[in-house]
């Protein structure tokens, strides 16, 4: 697998460390009524077969965390944006 | 057909040309009573259970693809029962009592071969845990021996004692682990399920699941819809794809995992053994294959193949281990869909669907568990309740805070 990283280009994996679903939204409020949404966050999962965004670490490169779109059931990489900018796009 | 020395002796005479199929290949009826998802080892088990010790009719098992396609088929073959946790132990250690007496319980050879699993330690507070987790499995009545580094050079003279990185100290031994034929496994319970009247059904896919009022009707599959009043969910890997058939999500993601076999070699390694710090264990087949694997890839993936990184870390941690592999070639690798749980631990549970129940997230250990994870899940659509040494896998104790994570990291499914 090779990812385009948006600042230093398209890298091997091995320099990458995967977090999982950029999904999952965490929770404004810290009310216990707000449970429900907390424990969705934390545990629940699409878990798709097929197109799937992931939080991605440039550990081994630029150390910027990015949000790659991926295919699970072919490994085939669709986009790598940085982190700030999917997380606008989602808000 | 009973399997005997006689039949053997019979058939021998007629040149071995008239032994039967093992299990029917029959079409779907309209209805059963009860309906698994899964021609696998926990969805073939499940079914053997329930028309063998729960001695109940109408059964079929529907299967995608053919019959063991999936993990059964790609496991490592390792069963074990060391673990530490009150919830856990006693269920595997059932497991464990079952292998021991599986292949006079459904007459077939299942190569069940009690050869030891030896777990090293390189650390003095990795010795501390080892120690702790032999004792826990003493409470619960499993064997457990810590032994010291002259103890594991004597059984293995050729690994690498004095690695300067992850030096040999020591290890935990469970004397009654070891390694079972797995394919035979999913054959033998197809067989021994067959014979009792359950209908195996292979290239049967469901492609949704139909409730009313709450409650399962049956399934409509690529053969045909089928009605059914309870439904089991045994689909490993795709276990988050089929609950959401029902409109349930499940705490699991799917990752991949990567196994290996060598080339064939002479008796080299007796055990199993697995090496404490650096992601990697081995066995050897009967063949003679170095069988071994390490960790998962670490990102989620349906595409049951990894990527080069990963074995390049799996075979340096081998070579770290046992200096003497660097000089053997590989064979061959593949890769499973591992149904990741977000505490390292199963769950056999109703759901909140009335009739349907579910048996996932077996992550990596999902072999171990075949016959027991057969045995209570058959227990829990059979009787409505848990088997007792099954209580703790919930699918609800994510949402109570009640985890049952060995490894103690959380949420987090790609490291456990």
């Amino acid at each position: 697998m090779l990812i385009p990283c948006p600042h230093c280009g398209i890298r091997p994996v091995e320099e990458f460390t995967f977090l999982g679903d950029a999904k999952p939204q965490r929770p404004q409020s810290n009310d216990p009524a707000t449970m429900d949404q907390w424990f969705d966050y934390v545990y629940l999962r699409d878990n798709p077969r097929g197109l799937f965004d992931e939080y991605v670490h440039h550990s081994g490169g630029c150390r910027s965390w990015m949000v790659v779109t991926r295919n699970t059931e072919t490994h085939e990489i669709k986009a790598c944006v940085p982190a700030r900018d999917y997380k606008k796009k989602q808000s | 057909m009973k399997y005997s020395a006689f039949s053997i002796f019979t058939n021998a005479l007629s040149g071995h040309k008239n032994w039967q199929p093992a299990w029917r290949n029959p079409d779907p009826k309209p209805a059963y009573d009860i309906i698994i998802v899964g021609g696998g080892g926990h969805g073939l088990a499940t079914a053997y259970y329930l028309a063998k010790e729960f001695e109940l009719k109408n059964i079929a098992v529907l299967e995608k693809g053919w019959l063991g396609s999936g993990n059964i088929g790609r496991n490592t073959t390792i069963i074990r029962s060391n673990y530490m946790l009150p919830g856990n132990n006693p269920f595997y250690e059932l497991s464990m009592k079952l292998w021991e007496g599986l292949e006079q319980d459904f007459n077939f050879n299942a190569m069940v071969s009690q050869r030891g699993v030896l777990n090293l330690y390189h650390t003095d507070p990795q010795r501390d845990a080892f120690a702790r987790r032999g004792n826990a499995m003493r409470i619960d009545g499993v064997d457990a021996e810590l032994l010291d580094r002259d103890a594991v050079r004597e059984m293995y003279p050729h690994f690498d004692y004095d690695n300067a990185r992850f030096p040999i100290r020591g290890g935990l031994l469970q004397r009654r682990g070891g390694t079972v034929r797995h394919d035979a496994v999913a054959w033998g319970y197809a067989r021994g399920s067959d014979m009792r009247g359950v209908d195996i059904i292979q290239n049967c896919e469901v492609k949704s699941i139909r409730t009313e009022q709450g409650r399962v009707v049956g399934v409509e599959t690529s053969r045909g819809f089928i009605v059914c009043k309870k439904l089991g969910l045994a689909a490993a890997g795709h276990s988050s794809e089929v609950a959401a058939m029902a409109g349930i999500k499940l705490p699991i993601e799917s990752h991949v995992l990567q196994a290996f076999v060598s080339e064939g070699l002479k008796p080299f390694i007796d055990g199993v053994v697995t090496f404490g710090a650096g992601h990697f264990y081995v066995s050897q087949s009967d063949k003679g294959g170095l069988v071994f694997g390490g960790d998962l890839d670490g990102y989620n993936s349906y595409a049951r193949r990894g990527n080069l990184p990963m074995v390049e870390h799996v075979v340096e941690a081998g070579v770290a281990m046992i200096p003497a592999l660097s000089r053997i070639r590989l064979l061959r690798s593949w890769g499973g869909v591992m149904d990741m749980s977000m505490d390292g631990s199963p769950i056999i549970d109703k759901t909140s669907v009335q009739g349907i129940y579910l048996n996932a997230g077996w992550c990596y250990g999902g072999f171990k568990a075949t016959p027991a994870s057969g045995f209570c899940f058959a227990h829990l659509i059979a009787k409505d309740e848990p088997q007792h040494t099954a209580t703790a896998y919930r699918l609800d104790r994510f949402r109570r805070g009640y985890m049952l994570d060995e490894k103690g990291q959380g949420a987090t499914p790609n490291l456990h």
